[in-house]
């Protein structure tokens, strides 16, 4: 299960509506137990493939090890990443599936239709090791503040 | 010299983030990084012992491809090793106006993988 808060699950999703019709990527910050992975933060990243940004993504090394870097010093850990898919299925792509190497993290991908966010999924990438690994659809909870406006009610 | 672990491998460092491992040059370090953490080899390495391709690694904020000396470079215990595999991706979709719907005159596929070829 991924477990996010809505205000990141909508900021995530606008982020690819943003870019549109390149695709847009970015980091998810949290912990991760038995439960799954919880977000807690997202850091939005550049798409470095200025030369092919309508179907592919990537991000510099360079800003992973500050996004990392980030991560520690908030006593999170990166749990996993998002992308856009403009105008084609929220579904992952071989390319996708060869260039995916954080086994344990959740790739979340939004569809985004003629420069709407549609569909969000996300895919653990579980297995021991590159030559087993494989993406298991991963449901996603979204947790709406219910406590705050619990609170707000009965103030 | 402390080594910032990725999560996906930090399954081989006993969930351990940062760990601490003697050295003079990136080559020794990683030698006996390996040895405390010997899971880690493979995951690291391919059989011919060579840096996966998707592994990047940086010494302090310098990738360690573009170093110089490479492997050879020396270090000193302040510095810092970071692990940090790849993020990338991709649809193979070709650009827009060729998508299914309205695909008409400018279906140029973009890769020899793509489902329009
Ligand atoms: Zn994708």
């Amino acid at each position: 299960m991924l477990h996010i808060d809505y205000a990141n699950y909508e900021s995530l999703r606008a982020h690819g509506e943003e870019t549109y019709p390149h695709e847009c990527c970015g980091v998810l910050l949290g912990k991760s137990n038995a439960d799954g992975n919880h977000v807690q933060q997202i850091v939005r990243a550049g798409n470095t493939r200025t030369d092919s940004a309508h179907n592919r993504y990537n991000i510099a090394p360079q800003e992973l090890v500050k996004i990392q870097r980030q991560a520690r010093g908030l006593g999170l850990d990166i749990v996993g990443f998002y992308h856009s898919h403009p105008d084609h299925p929220a579904q992952w792509s071989p390319t996708d599936f060869a260039e995916a190497h954080w086994i344990g993290c959740s790739y979340v991908i939004t569809a985004v239709e003629e420069g709407k966010a549609a569909i969000t999924n996300s895919f653990l990438l579980s297995g021991t090791s590159e030559e087993d690994k494989k993406f298991e659809d991963q449901p996603i909870e979204i947790e709406v503040a219910e406590q705050v406006s619990q609170q707000k009610g009965q103030a | 010299m402390n080594i910032h672990i990725p999560t996906p491998l930090r399954t081989y460092t006993a969930g351990a983030e940062t760990v601490t491992v003697p050295g003079t040059t990136v080559a020794e370090v990683f030698t006996n990084l390996t040895s405390q953490y010997p899971d880690l080899k493979q995951q690291l390495f391919s059989n011919e012992g060579k840096l996966r391709s998707f592994v990047n690694v940086y010494l302090n904020d310098e990738d360690l491809r573009y170093l110089p000396e490479k492997e050879a470079t020396s270090v000193a215990a302040a510095d810092e090793l970071t692990i940090i595999p790849s993020i990338a991706g991709g649809t193979d979709r070709p650009g827009k106006g060729a998508s299914r719907k309205n695909s008409s005159s400018r279906n140029t596929p973009c890769c020899s993988c793509c489902p329009l070829l």
